[in-house]
């Protein structure tokens, strides 16, 4: 079948037609959609790449002898090669398909349950998803190591200096997202993994939030894990990916046993598969894993820098707009951010604006972002999070303000 | 008057307004009148799971009535409790437990019935029928 055609440069009004969901209506007022950074909506390029699976290659991967099977293990493993070479990784077995950022933390955390001893020392920021908590507080627990927390100040930094107080040789491994997804703040994740490496210890990214806004080079970074969401992407949900540099994924063992990640199986033993497979238990997402490597392409054909640098104007103008509202405070004010802007509007309720914005057509984030610990430092309940990708615009914004104004008067 | 009748005057009352925002200004003034709970009950306890904003619910019975007082920390969602509270409580356990809800979707808040809804009416309802429930196997 036909695929929509690629974008070749930036054009907004271009852009949106590519969006479907854009043309729809909610509470009879056109969508505005500033809910992306809990999901991305997905463009004709990457939905004709789904259907055109599902019409014409379906079938399962890497055992078939048949022609469409072949198809689409092409598809899958080409689709590996447009992850591989989008975050510069030296080989394409270092990226395993995931279902999603959680899994990939999953995976490694588990990974390392039989390399952490009692009394070795993991850090997390104070910025985290629950989803980068949870998982070590769980291999602390079963482990007996010693979890640490990176604080953040008051403009949603990370506080180095006592990063660095808490590193030494009982160190071991350190996790912290690229960018923040309850405050936007950008870490300098760079220099974390650098002085991590100092004394040993292994970093995991999580970039979740980084990925819609950054083009990440593991290589350059010299990261040992990162981790995404396709869903955040522009692609679809229910798959990942987990960026592991090669020496890390012939460490660890395998997550989860079944077909397709053993290299010969006797009831005395089974020899495991070889990179990536090894981490690729059971049937795949093989389509979502196609559409992820289509959302890829679709980004790259607009551009990172493009994008980047329209967000960043879109961030700047709704800031100015909001700032200028009397009693409004926003949680997060680094330097360095992506398009997340998160506040509050005197004693309001988040909740409150939140429902009547979407009887507006404005569909925000309201709540604890899975948070909690950043919403506890600020001892609030939560907060609305408007946050802006490239398909969104200044007239959008607008709205937004006279909406988010409407709705103050009315709970006032 | 009976948990119906209480029911039919609200729809009245609701069928006045033109549209949405008349609904929401009128619920979030409802919300501003709802006599609050006892700070003494405003615990973890009181607390309807489940819910975005915080929710707390006490119930009492005065003879053979049950009373609900109630509070939350987000003005639309006291609205909504203080429509609830209209027409459950001082009712007899029996009734409460016989009640349905349909008339929240005749007054066009059909939205926040959705069980998947972060302030879910229906946690709120189900909350306030098991009280009814416990009160009415006191009574046996």
């Amino acid at each position: 079948m036909k695929i929509k055609e690629q974008h070749i440069g930036f054009n907004v009004e271009a852009i949106r037609k590519d969006f479907p969901i854009l043309k729809r209506k909610i509470n009879g007022k056109p969508l505005i959609y500033f809910d992306n950074a809990a999901t991305s909506q997905t463009p004709q390029q990457v939905i004709d790449v789904i259907v055109d699976y599902y019409s014409n290659y379906n079938a399962n991967i890497h055992r078939g002898v048949h022609s469409l099977s072949q198809e689409a293990t092409d598809a899958y493993e080409l689709a590996r090669h447009k992850i591989q070479k989008h975050f510069n990784a030296a080989y394409s077995h270092e990226i395993i398909f995931t279902a999603g950022t959680t899994h990939g933390i999953n995976l490694v955390a588990n990974g390392f349950a039989s390399l952490i001893k009692e009394n070795d020392e993991v850090i997390v920021s104070a910025l985290e998803h629950h989803s980068n908590i949870v998982p070590w507080q769980m291999l602390c627990e079963r482990t007996g190591a010693k979890l640490h927390v990176i604080p953040m100040n008051q403009e949603g930094d990370l506080e180095l200096s006592k990063y660095e107080a808490l590193l030494n040789s009982k160190t071991k491994l350190v996790f912290v997202n690229h960018v923040s997804n309850a405050l936007g703040t950008i870490n300098p994740i760079k220099s974390i993994i650098e002085k991590a490496h100092d004394v040993g210890a292994a970093v995991l990214v999580d970039g979740a939030q980084s990925c819609p806004h950054i083009k990440p080079d593991v290589k350059d970074l010299d990261v040992d894990f990162y981790v995404c969401s396709a869903h955040k992407i522009c692609g679809p949900t229910g798959v990942g990916m987990l960026y592991g540099k090669e020496k890390w994924l012939k460490t660890l063992p395998p997550y989860q046993g079944g077909g397709e990640m053993i290299s010969e199986v006797t009831f005395e033993k089974t020899t495991y598969a070889d990179l990536p497979h090894k981490f690729e238990a059971g049937t795949p997402n093989v389509c979502g894993g196609i559409a992820f490597g289509a959302a890829l392409d679709y980004m790259n054909a607009i551009g990172f820098d493009a994008i980047a640098s329209y967000e960043n104007e879109l961030l700047n103008y709704a800031t100015d707009k909001l700032l200028e509202i009397e009693g409004l405070k926003i949680y997060g004010t680094s330097k360095q951010k992506t398009s997340v802007i998160s506040f509050n509007v005197g004693n309001i309720h988040p909740y409150d604006i939140g429902t009547l914005l979407d009887k507006m057509g404005i569909a925000v984030r309201t709540g604890h972002h899975c948070a909690q610990p950043i919403m506890d430092y600020y001892q609030i309940p939560g907060t609305i999070r408007a946050s802006f990708m490239f398909y969104n615009t200044k007239d959008e914004i607008d709205v937004f303000i006279s909406s988010l104004k409407k709705a103050i008067v009315m709970l006032s | 008057m009976t948990i119906e009748e209480v029911q039919n005057e609200i729809i009245d009352e609701f069928s006045m307004f033109e549209d949405w925002e008349e609904r929401y200004q009128y619920m979030i003034d409802l919300g501003k009148t709802l006599p609050l709970i006892d700070e003494k009950y405003k615990t973890d306890d009181h607390i309807i799971k489940g819910c975005q904003s915080k929710v707390w619910v006490h119930a009492e019975m005065d003879k053979d009535k049950v009373k609900f007082t109630a509070d939350s920390d987000a003005i639309i969602t006291k609205g909504i409790i203080a429509i609830l509270i209209r027409v459950f409580s001082n009712q007899s356990p029996q009734d409460i437990i016989e009640a349905n809800a349909d008339f929240i979707d005749k007054i066009g808040l059909k939205e926040h019935l959705s069980p998947t809804r972060a302030n879910g009416l229906v946690s709120m309802i189900k909350q306030l029928k098991m009280y009814a429930i416990a009160y009415q196997t006191q009574l046996n």
